[in-house]
């Protein structure tokens, strides 16, 4: 879980909560979806509080590869 | 012209107005330029002005909703370029130019290049939507082809800035305006697409002067954009600048920043969809529980009447005695079948039966028993009178009654029957009807 992407929490959250609406689980494997989802809810609240931002440039070498770069932008203005 | 060999004669008004089919059948799309004069906006709203250059003159006029919509306005002595239609102004019998667009001579060249390709490769299917792919809701990494130090990164890295940011932004940088930006912007389009690894491109620059944003109107820009496998975002100049990269590409930011929007998802608007979320999962899961509660209160409400629960079982027992009576019935009956029969069978194999038949039996054995004895007795004694007879006439005493005598030779007591087998002095008994007499042998002979 730990690993997962947000993007792919969210959709599983959605997923869980169409189910669970759904009305067709039992009692007991309603309960399991519901703990998945606050599962889910909570993670992806987490991911969205950690700001990963990276930029970075691609630059093509002279044998045609490419290689990744830190870009850091230096404000002409 | 030999359209009329019958000499038919036409008034000012037919002519002219075959003229004006000629001519607006011949003339309806054209491009011209040429330098402003006698310009005038009467109170009407069209515009009236005659384009000349050093052999010739050609009447205008534009009407006022074309008029309107120009984004500057012409001066006399300015070169123009303009597209339209002609027709004739019969009442004058002037020829002229019904002008739809117009724009200064030099960016019209420019402007001229663009209307022709935007033709061309409409013409080829290029701008057709179902030819445009999705655009990633929530893209990993963005790739970005502009140049490195423009306005256009700048504002991408601002909206990332205040946006949630859990992406990557991989700027390929190009040049974008000048000698051979536009080879170098679709250069690094195809790059991208051959690197991969992002999930959708923006291709762009800042705002600039149209000359400034022409290298996204090049041919060789849009067809690597509309080659393009990974979605491609433009976003050149500011919301009123159009490009060919515009009609050609997946999606038309109107601005870089509005491009980053699109694709940078506001941290508050995922938070909402989360809180969302959350509660639409808290509300369906009350719900259930509230169903669940609904079906545990009815089921307790039948536990809290135990006549009524009581009923049912009664019901239920009462039922299965029914049945069980109604089985115990059958069997019954097919037991008393059965026990009559054995019952009749046992009767026939009693002992006092069997006794009886023995009995019977014996006596019956007993009686062929005695008669056969008797007949065996009865054949007995006749048989035995039959034989007394014989043996009577076989007796020897018959013969010594007739004087016959019996020798015997002593000791042995052998009957003699050859003389010649007696020695002088042998003993012989001899046997007569009644007694007998011992002799001795005094001479044998043959």
């Amino acid at each position: 879980m730990a690993v997962e992407k947000f993007e792919t929490a969210l959709k599983k959250l959605e997923e869980v909560v169409r189910k669970l609406e759904g009305g067709e689980l039992s009692l007991d494997e309603s309960l399991k979806a519901f703990e998945e989802g606050v599962k889910l809810a909570g993670f992806c609240s987490g991911k969205l509080n950690e700001a990963e931002k990276r930029v970075e440039l691609l630059l093509k070498q002279k044998d045609g590869t490419f290689t990744r770069e830190k870009f850091r932008l230096e404000d002409e203005r | 012209m030999d359209l009329f060999p019958d000499k038919r004669i036409l008034t000012v008004s037919q002519l002219t107005s075959l003229v004006r089919g000629v001519i607006e059948e011949n003339f309806e799309h054209v491009w011209v330029e040429g330098e402003v004069s006698n310009l005038s906006m009467p109170g009407s709203g069209h515009l009236y002005f005659t384009l000349r250059d050093a052999g010739a003159q050609l009447r205008c006029v534009m009407f006022r909703a074309a008029a309107r919509a120009l984004r500057f306005r012409p001066k006399d002595g300015v070169g123009l370029i303009v597209r339209g239609r002609l027709t004739v102004f019969e009442p004058r019998g002037d020829y002229q130019l019904i002008v739809e667009y117009l724009e200064p001579q030099g960016i019209g060249a420019l402007q001229l290049a663009f209307s022709q390709l935007k033709e061309r490769l409409a013409g080829e299917g290029m701008f057709d939507e179902s030819r445009k792919k999705p655009i990633p809701r929530l893209p990993r990494r963005i790739g970005v082809v502009t140049s490195a130090t423009g306005a256009a990164i700048h504002d991408i890295l601002n909206v990332l800035e205040r946006r949630f940011a859990n992406v990557e932004v991989l700027l390929r940088p190009v040049r974008v305006q000048g000698e051979g930006a536009a080879a170098e912007i679709a250069g690094a389009v195809r790059d991208f697409n051959r690197y991969r690894d992002i999930d959708v491109m923006i291709v762009g620059r800042g705002g600039g002067s149209m000359e400034d944003l022409w290298a996204f109107n090049e041919e060789v820009v849009a067809r690597a954009i509309h080659a393009s496998r990974i979605p491609v975002i433009s976003a050149v100049g500011h919301e009123v600048d159009f490009t060919i990269a515009d009609f050609v590409a997946d999606l038309r930011a109107p601005t870089p920043s509005a491009a980053a929007e699109l694709v940078i998802k506001s941290k508050e608007e995922l938070e909402a969809g989360v809180a969302a979320l959350s509660h639409r999962l808290g509300q369906a899961m009350r719900h259930r529980l509230a169903g669940a509660r609904g079906e545990l209160e009815s089921l307790s409400r039948s536990l809290k009447d135990p006549s009524m629960l009581l009923g049912h079982l009664v019901q239920r027992v009462d039922h299965s005695y029914e049945r069980l009576c109604a089985a115990a019935a059958a069997g019954m009956r097919s037991r008393a079948e059965r026990l009559d029969y054995l019952r009749n069978h046992l009767r026939l194999v009693t002992p006092a039966v069997q006794l009886e038949r023995a009995r019977e039996r014996l006596i019956s054995l007993a009686a062929r028993g005695e008669n056969a004895i008797q007949r065996i007795v009865d054949r007995n004694r006749e048989s035995a009178a039959v034989n007394a007879g014989r043996l009577h006439s076989l007796s020897p005493l018959l013969t010594l009654s007739r004087g016959y005598a019996i020798a015997c030779r002593l000791p042995e007591r052998t009957a003699v029957r050859d003389g010649g087998s007696l020695s002088p002095g042998d003993r012989l008994d001899l046997t007569f009807q009644r007694g007998g007499a011992l002799c001795v042998v005094e001479e044998s002979h043959d």
